[in-house]
């Protein structure tokens, strides 16, 4: 005999998922949320809730905060509901977003012999999709939690960690499969990106960051140098419902500062790839820094941006790159459009009409050292730049360091540094920052706010008019998003190295963002 | 063999040049080549707060320092002291033999008022740089200079400041913070002044200045060395 509680209980099941795809795709229609990464799906980070704007935002006060059990807060919270979901190491929250009250915890042990190598223990924050929140462990795990309780649905091994694999990233959550990437680039692993079904957990599909033997790319490694070449992929990327094509970006080439035994453009090291959102195939990639080493990672968060370039409407993906040059590609094909320096630079001439640097000789490390700006940090790194489509900038955090580079020895062996050299920084007092604004088709610069250190801080840019970010001295804050000019600031008591949302509570818009071991939550 | 090998007395003899190279490729990816410091602390202080003993310092070579640091399990025992050696020598002064005598370079350190701006055991005026472990810091070469061209061997953190309010008064002084928003510094009185930027008409940052006076024309050339190997002795806090 059927029992009508079951039935009825079943029906709702089917029916209350509740951030189905098509909610993240139309965002853009319920600001009050923040249901991905980024935002929305363009990378964007920008927020289209009016509320707050360069006469009010001066009336923000802390609301709530929230203290993690560690140094370093890197989360970018999801929002759904009335309830914001935020993640930690190993570990996730549901919080409340009136009172700021932990409705659930959910943790999964670190194992005793987990390491990070040539990274923090970090996270940099969850995904949602359907009736799931979906964690990436720093033991290399993609974790689905109930959104609900946050009892785990099901957990994927995506690789071992002993030889150097780990997670930081959110998860990018797409049409019925949950994306991730990997860390690593310091461990001489084979970086790849994977995509898993959000329901079982089953992997759907893997693209290696570097081709096997046999695959076009291969031949720019030398002999077995592709086995243990990085190319890790810790950044969240990017993705285009209309084309169905995820962009990614790819990391630096191991050993990092020692290029001797990987002779060759080192594909897809340093690249942006754009991936078959079906099947994970290869589309096309463009490659920033060819046979790398200097750590330029493009591990950046990729802006889709369709405006208009030289009186035509273009589907651009543009980054400012870790390299120090700006870039405005086609994202149907990958052609190079544009590019300039947006930060200080002292490896390469300028790009040639592919897009390719024009390189300085001598630039590379040497056992004596050689001084180059950027330092292996780059102009900009993991933390996200922001597109507003109301000013058409593209905000960066810029950080204008210089490092003497230095090539060591490298000797590959699993779980431990397989780096072949480091840096030494100019002293922090010639070190700075700055807010940039770039011009989204030129990366032209718009307007800088100056900052007293190099940043650590992502941007969010709002449709009131407003630019958020953060400072290593503690500060929160917000910038005019046309001029720059500074209109309101908050001291967190420790560095902003994190990347900051807007979101609604109870129909008021909010700001929140980590400084410390704190994040904070703003309003009126 | 390889047991006994490593159960040898040989093996446990520290090698710095090995050390050197071990952190070079190994290390120096967080730490900086040198040690100066990166994505991990500098090293080069005289002592480590999270290993300040050679035996400590072994064991967060090889079991690391949890959660950001992992532990260097491939490295041998002699490897792992090796590194450790090098690393104790990259913060600390050798001891040196200098001309002067000490003790009469203390009545220098008196007498020239020295300790109007710097504590030296917990004695003295806290306004510049303490000394107290100075000559574990400096060698004697950099210590002359610093007493008689005291702006050309800055702290690294030290920087002069000139602030100009809306009113249009002048503040002089050494910083002692500063962010995009505001700016706090101790003027020559060592009284402190926080100001708003946004509410200043200019700030300064006056880079190779320093607000001591240099010591040329009031030392004899006996004097300075004296005070160079009294200041080359202070090597901290027992």
């Amino acid at each position: 005999m059927k029992h009508p509680v079951a039935v009825l209980f079943l029906a709702g099941a089917a029916l209350q998922a509740q951030v189905p795809y098509e909610r993240i795709v139309n965002g853009h229609k319920e600001p009050g949320n923040w249901l991905t990464y980024s935002g929305n799906y363009a990378g964007h980070r920008y927020s289209g809730l009016p509320e707050l704007t360069p006469a009010n935002v001066g009336n923000l006060r802390v609301k709530w905060a929230y203290q993690f059990d560690l140094n370093r807060v890197e989360t970018s919270p999801i929002v759904d509901g009335g309830v914001m979901y935020i993640s930690a190491p190993n570990k996730a929250a549901a919080l409340d977003t009136k009172t700021g009250r932990a409705i659930w915890n959910w943790e999964r042990p670190i194992p005793a012999d987990y390491q990070s190598i040539g990274f923090g223990r970090v996270n940099r924050g969850p995904a949602i999709l359907d009736d799931k929140l979906y964690v990436a462990t720093l033991d290399c795990y993609l974790v689905a939690l109930d959104l609900k309780t946050g009892q785990q649905r099901w957990a994927a091994k995506v690789e071992d960690y002993k030889p150097g694999y780990s997670m930081t990233l959110a998860p990018l959550a797409i049409k019925g499969k949950v994306l991730v990437g990997v860390s690593g680039g310091e461990a001489g692993i084979r970086g790849f990106v994977d995509a898993y079904d959000a329901a079982t957990g089953k992997r759907v599909w893997r693209f290696y960051a570097i081709p096997g033997p046999g695959e076009p790319g291969n031949e720019t490694w030398a002999g077995d140098s592709w086995k243990t070449g990085g190319a890790s992929t810790w950044v969240t990327g990017a993705y285009d419902p209309e084309l169905n094509i995820v962009y990614w970006g790819i990391g630096n080439p191991g050993p990092d500062w020692n290029g001797d035994s990987r002779k060759g453009d080192n594909l897809y090291t340093c690249s942006f790839v754009a991936l078959d959102g079906e099947t994970g195939k290869l589309k096309w990639h463009f490659q920033f820094t060819p046979h790398d080493t200097h750590d330029w990672d493009a591990t950046h968060v990729p802006l889709l941006v369709d405006t208009e370039v030289r009186g035509r409407m273009r589907k651009l993906i543009v980054n400012p790159n870790r390299n120090a040059f700006y870039y405005a590609l086609d994202r149907t094909s990958g052609e190079f459009l544009a590019g300039q320096a947006y930060a200080k630079q002292t490896w390469a001439k300028g790009l040639d009409d592919k897009g390719r640097p024009i390189l300085i000789p001598g630039m590379e490390p040497s056992e004596e050292g050689v001084l180059v700006w950027p330092s292996l940090n780059g102009a900009t790194v993991w933390f996200s730049p922001s597109y507003s489509p109301q000013t058409k900038l593209v905000y960066v955090a810029t950080r204008e360091v210089g490092s003497t580079y230095f090539k060591r020895e490298a000797q590959y062996k699993p779980g431990t540094f397989f780096a072949g050299g480091g840096e030494t920084r100019i002293p922090e007092k010639e070190q700075w920052g700055a807010i940039r604004a770039l011009e989204v088709a030129s990366g032209k610069l718009a307007w800088e706010f100056r900052l007293v250190s190099p940043p650590w801080s992502g941007i969010l840019s709002t449709a009131g008019g407003l630019v958020f970010s953060g400072s290593n001295e503690g500060n929160i804050f917000a910038l005019d998003a046309k001029t720059g000019k500074p209109l309101w600031d908050f001291q967190g008591g420790g560095a902003v190295m994190a990347n900051p949302i807007s979101f609604a509570i109870e129909g008021k818009q909010h700001v929140a963002v980590a400084a410390g071991r704190t994040l904070y939550v703003f309003g009126q | 063999m390889l047991l006994l090998a490593a159960q040898s007395p040989h093996d446990a003899i520290p090698d710095v040049a090995l050390g050197k190279r071990i952190f070079a490729s190994q290390c120096a990816v967080c730490h900086g080549e040198g040690g100066t410091g990166g994505r991990g602390p500098a090293l080069t202080h005289a002592k480590l707060a999270k290993a300040p003993d050679e035996e400590s310092l072994r064991k967060a070579i090889a079991q690391g320092i949890p959660p950001e640091m992992p532990g260097a399990w491939q490295l041998s025992v002699r490897e792992v002291a090796s590194v450790a050696k090098y690393v104790q020598g990259l913060g600390t002064v050798l001891p040196e033999k200098l001309p002067g005598d000490a003790r009469r370079g203390a009545q220098v350190f008196g007498a020239k008022g020295c300790g109007g701006c710097h504590l030296v055991d917990g004695v003295g005026t806290a306004r510049g740089p303490e000394l107290t472990a100075i000559g574990a810091k400096r060698n004697g070469a950099h210590l002359r200079t610093s007493v008689i061209a005291p702006a050309s061997h800055l702290p690294e953190d030290y920087l002069m400041l000139e602030v100009t309010t809306a009113a249009g008064r002048t503040v002089r002084g050494v910083r002692a913070a500063e962010d995009p928003f505001s700016v706090q510094l101790r003027d020559a009185g060592g009284a402190l002044h926080s100001f708003r930027k946004g509410e200043l008409k200019q700030w300064r940052h006056l880079a190779g200045e320093s607000s001591m006076p240099s010591f040329a024309k009031q030392l004899s050339a006996g004097e300075l060395e004296d005070l160079v190997a009294y200041l080359a002795g202070l090597r901290g806090n027992q």
